[in-house]
């Protein structure tokens, strides 16, 4: 008999919802078979079977949320009386021989993360950070080999209400007004929109942003890219705009890597590869699917891969591999016709490129005529700790040269 | 309050018992017509006469085996081992009849008896006379161990060991006869199971007991004046029962601890404290709590070799500036 256990999908999942049971008690299963479908924060996955034999004991209904580790039903060996299970603890020390599987689906083997240093931190100081709900990753340890102590929290907890106090500009409202609590009812929040919150939350307060805004002639990329989908086949996707900015980032990012780089632990680790996340939004929230290489992608790869994986984001089937590890992002509302915005880093990335609408304006030329062009305006939001204003204006004025002659999106 | 020495304090609370209640009697090697090894006896001869203060061959055994046979029909023996080195061969007495006969005999037998002398070492008696050994006794359930550091609790602490129906361990230290201290007069006792806070303070805890107490003490100060850091210094006193309330109060104000004792690190007596401490007070901790011990070696004739085998004030200081770092 074997039990089938919510699996671990990622770092940071400690609990999944059952989507649906695509087997029954009874059941007969072959290793490998999708058995359910599961819900973690980010994405649903399938479920494939360990062992085979017949599902039995299923514990956890459609729609249940469990935690990491639980029991949610039995495959028993031929003959095999079911038993009743509670749950199992989990360290996916597990399945003693991998799966054999005939398509690729994610098991939770696979999913787990590389193995990555634990935060060391004493049990005070990780009492104190879990009461004040604060990220041990985001805080420095100064103790003997990093470890971080109860005055490394304290410090931390200060510097955060210490920036919480700052642009304490209180708009002169009625008091009554502002105590009020919100009429009745109110909705919780989904798990994505609470993860979202925090997030948000802890990096607007934690790393110092700074913008810097460009404004780019799209001319030139927008006949480009008129002619290369017009020489496609009918119907065949074609070159969105969006394209055209992840590629000509790919090429200004790896000539400044400072800005495609990480920023843990207060070191700066610049990357040479490129990963561009690609922030797409869904009914409930916005998920970043992330592009992987780009620095090696030639434009069509970039516009083919991007929209497998919106898809596969709108659908809800990304796996945490590929919405986890961009070194940079780009979050583009043009297609709003927003003129231009501000967007938050993803953390431990540094910085995130918000793209506004391709707009034809009127621009005065050297000879003061007037002319109308395709602009755009994109606006980079920097981590302050990890890169400074001019960098930022340089890593824009190469995207603008990029952009503005754009013959190397295709070289 | 008087200013006496911890002989001295031993003295007075063997000699008050003893005139106090006839049923109290001491026997030991050299307790009588020598006045005592480490002249605690001084005296009780010739006040009390050899009824009550019984020479005895050199047999430890012997010593343990009619201390317990006079406690179990009744009387109250004070049993002295020249030094706690030399019980070893009391062992099986200790082990399998003080501490187990009131159980095996349902009840019905106890045996109020103390086994007192110097444990521990620091004056050259090289590896065969410096044990301390006090974690062993504690191991084993049925005995009562306690380790006085000052005058005061050496007077009022034998004086409850006496009083005690069950058999008590009562070690003393060879480095502590001529220490001096204020000590109440007239009768008063320290109840077992009561550690003290010997200091304050808001960094560190460090945990002691017996003569150790007064080197964790001196570092404290040292630390205080040099560090700016402050320990608390506990003093046991008594480690069964052990009083872990205080220990844990005081590592949930500092946040650290350090357990010093004279007996080796391995397996001595700090690793129990620790375990505790870990146990109880887990969430609490911001440092991995330290032990300051004897080397895991057999102490050393040689002086120098002897003091590098000890703790000091100097490892203390260390520990502490680990814990806090």
């Amino acid at each position: 008999m074997a039990h089938v256990i919510m699996p671990k999908m990622g770092d940071g999942m400690t609990e999944g919802t059952i989507l649906r049971w695509l087997k029954k008690e009874g059941d007969s299963v072959e290793v490998g078979d999708i058995i359910a479908e599961i819900e973690t924060d980010k994405a649903s996955v399938e479920l494939p079977a360990e062992s085979s034999g017949k599902l039995a004991n299923i514990q956890a209904k459609e729609g249940d949320t469990v935690p990491v580790g639980a029991v949610i039903a039995e495959i028993l060996g031929e003959g095999e009386p079911a038993q009743v299970v509670g749950s199992v603890e989990l360290e996916p020390s597990e399945p003693a021989s991998p799966p054999t599987r005939k398509e690729p689906v994610v098991t939770a083997e696979q999913a787990e993360p590389p193995l990555q240093e634990r935060v060391k931190a004493s049990p005070l100081a990780r009492r104190i950070a879990q009461e004040a709900g604060i990220d041990l990753a985001m805080i420095k340890g100064s103790g003997p080999g990093g470890r971080i102590v109860e005055r490394d929290v304290q410090q931390f907890i200060a510097s955060r209400q210490a920036a919480a106090q700052v642009p304490t500009v209180e708009p002169a409202r009625p008091a009554a007004v502002r105590e009020s609590p919100p009429a009745v009812g109110g909705e919780p929040l989904s798990r994505m929109r609470r993860l979202i919150a925090e997030r948000t939350t802890i990096t607007k307060q934690t790393v110092p942003h700074f913008y810097v805004t460009m404004d780019i002639d799209m001319t030139e990329a927008m006949a480009l890219r008129e002619k290369l989908n017009a020489a496609l086949p009918e119907q065949s996707p074609k070159l969105s705009v969006n394209d055209l900015v992840t590629k000509a980032c790919a090429l200004a990012l790896t000539r400044y890597p400072q800005v495609n780089a990480l920023y843990q632990n207060e070191r700066i680790y610049p990357s040479q590869e490129v990963h561009i996340g690609i922030a797409v939004a869904l009914p409930d929230g916005l998920i970043v699917p992330v592009l992987r290489h780009c620095e090696k992608k030639t434009l069509r790869q970039i516009a083919a891969e991007t929209r497998h994986l919106v898809e596969k984001a709108r659908a809800g089937r990304l796996t945490p591999e590929e919405y986890t590890g961009a070194t940079f992002s780009i979050s583009n509302l043009g297609m709003f016709g927003v003129d231009e915005f501000i967007a938050i880093i993803n953390p431990p990335a540094v910085a995130i490129l918000a793209v506004g609408a391709v707009q034809k304006q009127p621009v005065a030329l050297e000879d003061d005529t007037v002319v109308v062009r395709s602009r755009m305006k994109v606006t980079l939001s920097a981590d302050h700790r990890a890169l400074d204003g001019a960098v930022a204006a340089e890593f824009l004025r190469e995207l603008k040269r990029v952009l503005e002659n754009p013959y190397s999106l295709v070289e | 309050m008087a200013l006496i020495t911890y002989r001295e304090a031993l003295r007075q609370a063997l000699t008050e018992e003893m005139e106090r209640d006839p049923s109290v009697f001491v026997l030991g090697e050299e307790v009588g017509r020598y006045q005592g090894t480490f002249r605690v006896t001084e005296g009780l001869l010739q006040r009390f006469g050899e009824m009550r203060v019984v020479d005895t061959p050199i047999s430890e055994s012997g010593i343990a085996g009619m201390a317990i046979g006079a406690a179990m029909i009744g009387l109250r023996p004070v049993a002295e081992f020249m030094t706690f080195s030399f019980a070893l061969i009391a062992a099986d007495q200790l082990v399998n009849h003080a501490a187990k006969i009131l159980y095996m005999f349902g009840g019905q037998i106890a045996v109020p008896v103390v086994f007192r002398g110097p444990a521990g070492g620091g004056a050259q008696l090289s590896a065969q006379h410096s044990h301390s050994l006090e974690s062993w006794y504690a191991h084993i359930p049925g005995l009562k161990v306690v380790t006085p550091a000052t005058p005061a609790d050496a007077k009022g602490m034998l004086k409850t060991a006496i009083r005690d129906n069950n058999p008590v361990i009562f070690m003393e230290h060879a480095k502590l006869y001529s220490t001096r201290g204020e000590v109440p007069e007239g009768d008063y006792t320290v109840p077992f199971g009561v550690a003290e806070v010997k200091r304050k303070g808001r960094d560190v805890t460090l945990i002691a007991y017996s003569q150790p107490v007064l080197l964790a003490l001196h570092a404290a100060e040292k630390l205080a004046e040099t560090e700016g850091i402050e320990c608390e210094v506990i003093d046991l006193r008594s480690l069964q029962p052990l009083d872990m309330d205080t220990v844990l109060q005081s590592v949930r104000k500092t946040h650290r601890a350090v357990v010093v004792h004279e007996d080796h690190r391995n397996v001595g007596f700090g690793a129990e404290v620790v375990a505790r401490i870990q146990e109880f007070a887990f969430d609490d901790l911001d440092a991995p709590v330290l032990r300051v011990a004897s080397a895991d070696v057999p102490i050393p004739y040689a002086r120098n070799l002897e003091r590098a085998a000890f703790p000091s004030e100097e490892d203390i200081i260390r520990a502490v500036k680990r814990v806090v770092a």
